[in-house]
Formats: structure tokens, C-alpha cells, sequence
């Protein structure tokens, strides 16, 4: 039997027979939250596959009014602000607290870029009456019996770029709330399974820009060229 | 359990930024690639690369490659009930047309 009468300490629990043990538990349990979140995105991508499928003409011409280049620029910003992620978890294992919080900053920083790129990209959906459910709404080169079809890519492309920036903003509020914890240095190398578990949530959200640029703003592009 | 530094080795910057350069390149090569016309293997291509840099994200950023067993076996699992639901939602709808269906 374990001894389970050791004090408690944050990186030693009560419930844990070792600090290794806590971290694992702490890992899959975030893991476990994570493929929860892949299910509740692949809804999304199930629907526009198959409404792709279906309207393949209309959905090929919304596909490439959306501007690729910002949308390739916004993706090597959002790789960016996972490798400085990536790195703020390996200062947490070396347990310097200075590097910690430079590398957090930083991912603040680029996850903001991230936010204020789609923000412009959204702008410029209105001003070309890209907005489904809008009265104005009109997608040039459509027939007006397929405009409904049109604004059936928007909607999804704005539930599914929306909720991945609703989930950026989460990630920046815990970015904000690990820098707070950081500050008051109570990471070290034997304790800093927030920022690695924040880490997970931060690398996820990346994983699903990665699959929604190039289904949303890529692959139809040959058709116009 | 002794021997903690064998259980999570730290990676290198040198590992983390041999990844990112290799996450633009591929980033990059999709973009160029997607203006050249490749039939239905434009969606191919496109999702191969994604794939690829999904793994890449999640063996060295979210440090599957040090992981536990049972952490790849939920991963794993995960990416299986995606699977199932991506399978069998379209099952259905490729296959609706096959039989006439009376009052449609």
C-alpha cells in the first residue's frame, strides 16, 4: 500500500501517490475535455461536407471570395503563437519564471493578432453584403435562385470561424489568468501543469484553424483560376 | 518513477523551431498549391497537408510523442468517434438517391 499520509502540497495532492501521477491525471483529463470539443466541431465540419457536397457550384464561388492570402498570413500568426505556447511550457519545465511569463506575453500577443485579422476579415464580409440573413445579401456571379445557397456558406462560415474565435478569446482569458498565476511565482519545474494543460487547449484550438483553412478558404481555388 | 527526467524529457528550441519552420513551409505550400488545378485531388492534397500538420502539432507542441499510454489510447479513441461520426452521417447522405423514396 502507498502511503497516502504525505502532507499536501500543490504539486502532491492528497488523492495522488506521486507528483507524476497528479500530472498524468491532470493530462488526460484535459485530453478527455479536448475530444468532447472535437466532437462539438465535428458537427460543423460533417454539415459543411455535406452541404459542400450538394451546393458544390455556389459554395466553390463563396469559397473564393474569401481572401486567401490574409487567411494563410492569419494561419502562420496562429503557428506563431503556438510555438511561443509550446515554449512558455518548456520554460515552466525548466521552471524559469521570467521566461514563463515572456513567452505568455507573447502568445497573448500573437493570439490578439490572430483575433484583430479575422476582425477586418469579418468588416469586409459586410461591406460586400456578405452577411447572410441580411436583405442586401448578394454573392456576384450567383443566379438569384442560389443566392439561399450562398448564404448557407456564409452562415457556416461564420458559425465555424465565429466559434473558433469565441474559443481564441477563452484561450486569451486564460493566457491573462496564467500570467497572473505566473507573476505571483507559483510555477517551478515540479509544478506548472496549468500552463501545460493550458498549452493543450491553446495547440487544439490551432489544430482546428488548420483543418478550417483550407476547408473554408483553399480548396475550390483551382476552379477560378 | 525514479528516474523523472526519463518520464517527460524536455525537447529542445532547436526541436520546437525545426517544427514551426516546418508548420509555415507547409502552410505556405498549401496556399500555392490550392491555385493549381488538380481535379479532386486539390481536396486531397489539402487534407493530406492538414493532417500532416496536425500530427506534427500534436506529437511535439501538445507532446503526444512523451505521453502515457492510456493519454494516446483517449486520443486515439477520440479521433475514432470523429471518425464514426464523419462515416456514418455521410453514408447516409450518399446513399439517399439510390432507392426512390414515394412523396419525394
Amino acid at each position: 500500500m502507498a502511503d497516502h499520509a504525505h502532507t499536501e502540497t500543490i504539486d502532491l495532492r492528497v488523492q495522488f501517490d506521486t507528483a507524476e501521477q497528479q500530472k498524468d491525471c491532470s493530462t488526460l483529463g484535459m485530453w478527455i475535455f479536448l475530444i468532447t470539443e472535437i466532437m462539438f466541431f465535428g458537427g460543423m465540419f460533417a454539415a459543411y461536407t455535406i452541404y459542400r457536397q450538394m451546393y458544390s457550384e455556389v459554395f466553390a464561388i463563396a469559397s473564393t471570395s474569401l481572401n486567401a492570402k490574409i487567411g494563410a498570413f492569419n494561419t502562420c500568426v496562429l503557428l506563431l503563437s503556438s510555438f511561443t505556447m509550446v515554449m512558455a511550457v518548456r520554460s515552466g519545465q525548466l521552471g524559469k519564471q521570467k521566461a514563463i511569463i515572456f513567452w505568455l506575453i507573447l502568445t497573448l500577443i500573437f493570439g490578439s493578432a490572430f483575433l484583430g485579422v479575422k476582425a477586418i476579415e469579418w468588416n469586409e464580409k459586410f461591406v460586400e453584403h456578405h452577411i447572410p440573413g441580411q436583405a442586401v445579401f448578394h454573392l456576384e456571379g450567383v443566379p438569384q435562385s442560389e443566392q439561399g445557397h450562398a448564404q448557407l456558406f456564409f452562415s457556416l462560415y461564420f458559425a465555424m470561424t465565429g466559434l473558433h474565435a469565441l474559443h481564441m478569446v477563452v484561450g486569451a482569458g486564460m493566457l491573462v489568468w496564467l500570467l497572473f498565476q505566473a507573476r505571483k511565482g507559483i510555477f517551478t519545474a515540479k509544478y506548472f501543469t496549468p500552463i501545460d494543460v493550458g498549452g493543450l487547449y491553446w495547440h487544439f484550438v490551432d489544430i482546428i484553424w488548420i483543418f478550417l483553412f483550407p476547408l473554408l478558404y483553399l480548396i475550390d481555388r483551382h476552379l477560378k483560376v | 518513477m525514479s528516474d523523472h527526467s526519463q518520464e517527460h524529457p524536455i525537447d529542445s528550441v532547436k526541436t520546437y523551431a525545426l517544427v514551426l519552420a516546418t508548420l509555415l513551409f507547409l502552410t505556405i505550400l498549401t496556399t500555392a498549391v490550392a491555385y493549381v488545378d488538380l481535379g479532386v485531388f486539390s481536396t486531397v492534397i489539402a487534407l493530406a497537408i492538414a493532417c500532416t500538420k496536425m500530427l506534427l502539432v500534436a506529437l511535439f507542441f501538445m507532446h503526444i510523442r512523451h505521453s502515457t499510454k492510456l493519454t494516446r489510447l483517449v486520443v486515439v479513441g477520440g479521433l475514432l468517434w470523429l471518425a464514426i461520426l464523419l462515416f456514418m452521417t455521410l453514408t447516409d447522405f450518399a446513399t439517399r438517391t439510390w432507392i426512390g423514396v414515394p412523396g419525394r
